[in-house]
């Protein structure tokens, strides 16, 4: 029990025992989330190398199916993920500060933007699935290059598709850490958590940020080709 | 309440924002013009730089220590790397009459 009121006089909230001080504990936690996002962003190259081996084999098939995809929305979603790194961003600014309203105002943004994005991808699937545009499920395209055609909407959907679970996933952890915060948990010695979830947030953005151009602005310049 | 934690102001935030914006509508209008191979380049350049100011800013590398700078720029080198000798292997596959290289024809 002696210990116990030891650690409480000693040591400032959030502190773990391993740690010097908090800026330490703060830049270990950071390291951590950086490593993570590094197996992350080899994760998505693998797609995003894949995209590259194939777009340079199968130009015109890209072409034309990029040409289905909704740019209107692609650019909505993409502006809408751009304002959630904003507010995330300005989350993490308030946990900074300690200030428990800010960080909850700016979580209940960031949150309702990701829920945005989702529903329009789901409007968007649903299209899709409509026109009989997804490989081994709804298939429609008949052409004589249908099969380089399916390579391109495999390749959408399994990239948007872990986007998307990113996101999802994003949202979970969100929800988590408003929780957190809700019960008074951040202040501004201790937010190391606010701070590496923003992280993650504003990786996923950045995985849209290639994602956007690459599928959906590309069949623009189909007549082009 | 002073900026005592060497991280980005709120004026930095919205001048990031702006900037991501005005490249968001950047690379939509350049994706109408005919530029050839070049659509490419512009639209992976614009992308690039908006990664950069994400991770820059929004995710406070700029102001982080240079381990941070390191497993930053880790990451991104190994991409690289996946990148270049992934693609060497296959733009390379039809330039010897290897015993294979008849089905990529």
């Amino acid at each position: 029990m002696a210990d116990h009121a030891l650690h409480h006089d000693d040591h400032p909230h959030g502190l773990a025992h391993q740690f010097e001080d908090m800026p330490q504990q703060k830049e270990s936690a950071v390291i951590g989330m950086w490593s993570f996002l590094i197996t992350e962003i080899l994760f998505f190259g693998g797609f995003f190398a894949t995209y590259l081996i194939y777009r340079s084999y199968y130009p015109e098939a890209f072409f034309e199916g990029s040409s289905h995809l909704d740019i209107p929305l692609g650019a909505f979603n993409t502006i809408v993920l751009i304002v959630s790194s904003l507010t995330m961003a300005m989350a993490v600014h308030k946990s900074h500060e300690g200030n428990k309203r800010g960080i909850l105002v700016y979580l209940t943004l960031t949150g309702i933007l990701g829920l945005t994005f989702l529903v329009v991808k789901y409007f968007e699937y649903s299209a899709k699935i409509e026109y009989g545009l997804v490989p081994g499920l709804a298939w429609h395209p008949h052409g004589e290059n249908s099969p380089q055609l399916a390579l391109f909407y495999s390749l959408y959907f399994g990239m948007t598709g872990m986007h998307a679970l990113h996101m999802i996933i994003g949202i979970g952890l969100l929800i988590w850490v408003f929780v957190k915060a809700a019960q008074g948990t951040y202040t501004a010695e201790y937010n190391a958590p606010v701070e590496i979830f923003g992280l993650y947030w504003h990786f996923v953005d950045i995985v849209w940020i290639f994602l956007f151009p690459l599928l959906y602005l590309l069949g623009l310049q189909a007549g082009g080709h | 309440m002073a900026d005592d934690h060497h991280g980005p102001t709120v004026r930095i935030y919205l001048a990031v924002f702006a900037s991501l914006m005005f490249l968001t509508a950047l690379t939509v209008w350049v994706a109408y013009q005919e530029l050839g191979m070049f659509n490419d380049v512009v639209a992976l350049g614009i992308a690039c730089t908006k990664a950069t100011i994400v991770i820059l800013f929004f995710m406070h590398v700029k102001y982080a220590s240079r381990l941070t700078w390191l497993l930053a720029g880790a990451g991104i080198l190994f991409l690289l790397i996946l990148f270049a000798f992934a693609m060497a292997d296959y733009v390379s596959r039809g330039w010897l009459g290897m015993p294979a290289s008849h089905y990529l024809q």
